[in-house]
C-alpha cells in the first residue's frame, strides 16, 4: 500500500518536473530524439545488412558437372560419394535435359542455339546442385568433391561473393560500433540534462533528506523522470523509422538495386525496431538520471 | 533516561582543523538545552553530529539509541525520522505553500493523505500559523518563516529538535516569539530540545540547562545557566 503510494507521488512529481522545467526537459528530448533517429537507422541497417549477407550465404551453392555421356551406375556413385562428404547438406540432380530445357526457357537466344543440338552432341553436362552446411568451408568442400571419380568440373561463387560477403560482414561490425558509440553519447547528454534539473532542485532534495526520506524515495521520481524523457523522446524516431522504412521498402519493392540485395519486411520488423527504440529511450533516460542524482545522495 | 550520549567524541574535518576535542556529554529526555559559544567553538558541528551530517573522527554518538557514528549513509533516515531539524535560514520550499511545505515531510516519508492533513494542520496550529495556510513564504515574514519551518520539524511528532541558530537571522522582539513557541513545544509535546545560539538575551532571559564550548572544548554544562564569554 506504501510503496504503491510512494510511487504515485513519484510519478505525479516526476510529470511535475517535466512540465515545470519544459524548455529543460525539451532540450533532452529533442537530444535523445536525434540520436534515437541514428540509432534507428543503424540498427535497421544493420539487420538488413544481415539478413541479406545471410541470404547470400543460403543461396550459395557448388555447381557440380559430370562428365560428357555418363553412365547412370556412375552418376550413382557420384550420389553416394556426395552424400558421404559432412559438409554436404543436400543436392539435387540435374539432367542435361533438363538443363537444356531450363536454359531455353531463360532466353530466346539460348533457346535457338540448343534447339539445334541433340543430346549426343550437346555440350551440355548432367549436374549436381549441392548446398553446404557450412559456407565457410565452401571451398574446402568443393575440393573435395572435385576429386570424386566421374566428375569433370566444379564450380562454385568464389571470387565475387565470397568478396561481398566479408565486405558486409565488416560493414555490420562498422554499424553496430556505431550504434554503441551514439547509445553512449545519448546517456551522457541525459545524464547531463538531468544533472541541470536535479541541480535545479538541489535543495529540494537536501530537505527531503533532513525530513527522513529514504533514498530510494529520493531517487525514483529522478528515475521515473529520466524515463518519461526517453518515452517522449523516442515518440518521433518510432514514427520516422516506422513509416519512413515503409516507404523506403515501397519505393525499392523490397529489393535493393538488384534481386540479390532483399530487404527485411516491414512487418513485424518495424514493430521490433519500435520496441528496440523506446527500450533504448527508456533505458538510456533510467541510466543517465539513475547516475546524475547519485551524486546528491551522499552525505 | 538519556536521548543522547556522546562519549570521548572528537571530530577533525579533512582540512585539518579539529571542531571538537574529547566531547563527553549526556542529555535527559525532555530537556531544554542551549549550545552556546563563539564563532568556530563547534557549536554547528556538535549539532550537526547529532543529525549525521557529519560523522564523528573517534567516539561514540548515541541518538534514541542509535549509533550516529556507525550508521550507513543509506540509513541515515532511520535517524531523520525520529528527530527534527530548524536552521537560521529556513530552508523552505519557496514555490509551495506554508501547507505543503509541511506536509513534504510527511509525504517524503509516504503518510497517508488523511493521516498527513490532521498532523500539518495540528502542527501548524502549535506555531500559531493556522490562517496562513495557503500562503507562499515569501509572503510571510522572517518569523512566520521560521515558524513554518518548526512546524515542518515537528509535524511528525519527533524525540528530539535540534535548533541550528533558529533566531540567527530574526530581530529581538521575533526572536522571543520563537522561543515561546519552542517552549510551547518542550512542555507540551515532550520535545527534547537542543538549540545552538549566540543570542545572549535569549539565553538570560530562558534559564534553561547551557552547555558552553569554546574552540572545540566542553567548558561548562549548567542546569539554569546564564551567557558567561
Amino acid at each position: 500500500m506504501k510503496l504503491f503510494r510512494m510511487l504515485g507521488r513519484s510519478i505525479r512529481d516526476a510529470i511535475k518536473s517535466v512540465i515545470r522545467n519544459f524548455s529543460l526537459s525539451l532540450a533532452s528530448i529533442s537530444c535523445i530524439t536525434i540520436t534515437l533517429i541514428i540509432v534507428a537507422i543503424a540498427i535497421i541497417a544493420s539487420y538488413n545488412v544481415q539478413n541479406f549477407t545471410k541470404e547470400i550465404e543460403r543461396d550459395m551453392t557448388i555447381v557440380v558437372f559430370l562428365e560428357n555421356n555418363i553412365e547412370q551406375e556412375d552418376i550413382d556413385d557420384v550420389e553416394k560419394e556426395l552424400k558421404s562428404i559432412p559438409n554436404v547438406e543436400k543436392y539435387t540432380f540435374q539432367s542435361k535435359q533438363e538443363v537444356k530445357k531450363q536454359m531455353q526457357e531463360e532466353s530466346d537466344v539460348f533457346n535457338t542455339v540448343l534447339e539445334n543440338w541433340d543430346d549426343e552432341e550437346s555440350p551440355l553436362k548432367d549436374t549436381f546442385q549441392v548446398k553446404v552446411r557450412n559456407v565457410e568451408k565452401l571451398s574446402n568442400t568443393a575440393k573435395k568433391i572435385e576429386k570424386v571419380d566421374h566428375v569433370s568440373v566444379v564450380r562454385y561463387g568464389s571470387g565475387m561473393v565470397d568478396k561481398m560477403v566479408k565486405a558486409f560482414n565488416s560493414v555490420e561490425k562498422v554499424t553496430f560500433g556505431i550504434v554503441i558509440a551514439l547509445v553512449l553519447v545519448t546517456v551522457f547528454l541525459i545524464i547531463n540534462t538531468i544533472k541541470l534539473t536535479i541541480s535545479a532542485r538541489r535543495r529540494e532534495i537536501s530537505i527531503m533528506r533532513l525530513v527522513g526520506a529514504s533514498n530510494f524515495t529520493i531517487k525514483t521520481p529522478f528515475i521515473i523522470e529520466g524515463m518519461i524523457l526517453g518515452i517522449f523522446g523516442s515518440i518521433v524516431p518510432i514514427l520516422i523509422t516506422t513509416y519512413g522504412y515503409l516507404a523506403f521498402y515501397r519505393h525499392f519493392e523490397g529489393h535493393l538495386y538488384s534481386q540479390l540485395i532483399e530487404l527485411i519486411k516491414p512487418e513485424p520488423f518495424i514493430y521490433q525496431i519500435s520496441g528496440i527504440v523506446l527500450l533504448i529511450g527508456i533505458i538510456v533516460g533510467m541510466i543517465g538520471s539513475s547516475s546524475a542524482v547519485r551524486k546528491y545522495l551522499k552525505v | 533516561m538519556d536521548l543522547i550520549r556522546m562519549k570521548n567524541v572528537e571530530k577533525k574535518y579533512k582540512n585539518g582543523v579539529t571542531a571538537i576535542y574529547d566531547l563527553n556529554l549526556a542529555i535527559e529526555k525532555g530537556s531544554f538545552v542551549f549550545v552556546i559559544g563563539g564563532s568556530g567553538s563547534g557549536k554547528s558541528t556538535l549539532i550537526k553530529m547529532l543529525y549525521r551530517e557529519e560523522k564523528p573522527t573517534k567516539g561514540q554518538v548515541i541518538v534514541g539509541g542509535l549509533d550516529v557514528a556507525k550508521l550507513k549513509n543509506k540509513k541515515v533516515y532511520k535517524l531523520r525520522r525520529k528527530l527534527g531539524i530548524v536552521f537560521q535560514d529556513y530552508r523552505l520550499l519557496p514555490k509551495q505553500t506554508v501547507y505543503e511545505n509541511v506536509a513534504f515531510a510527511l509525504e517524503c516519508i509516504g503518510e497517508k493523505k488523511d493521516v498527513i492533513r490532521t498532523k500539518v494542520l495540528k502542527a501548524l496550529e502549535d506555531v500559531g500559523l493556522k490562517n496562513k495556510v495557503h500562503n507562499y513564504p515569501d509572503q510571510l515574514s522572517g518569523g512566520e518563516q521560521q515558524r513554518v519551518a518548526i512546524a515542518r520539524a515537528i509535524v511528525n511528532d519527533p524525540k528530539l529538535l535540534l535548533c541550528d541558530e533558529p533566531t540567527g537571522n530574526l530581530d529581538p522582539e521575533k526572536s522571543l516569539e520563537i522561543m515561546k513557541v519552542l517552549e510551547d513545544i518542550n512542555k507540551m509535546r515532550g520535545t527534547t530540545i537542543i538549540m545552538a545560539t549566540h543570542d545572549k538575551e535569549i539565553v538570560n532571559k530562558m534559564k534553561k540547562q547551557v552547555i558552553t564550548l569554546k574552540d572545540g572544548h566542553l567548558v561548562k554544562f549548567k542546569q539554569k545557566g546564564t551567557y558567561v564569554e
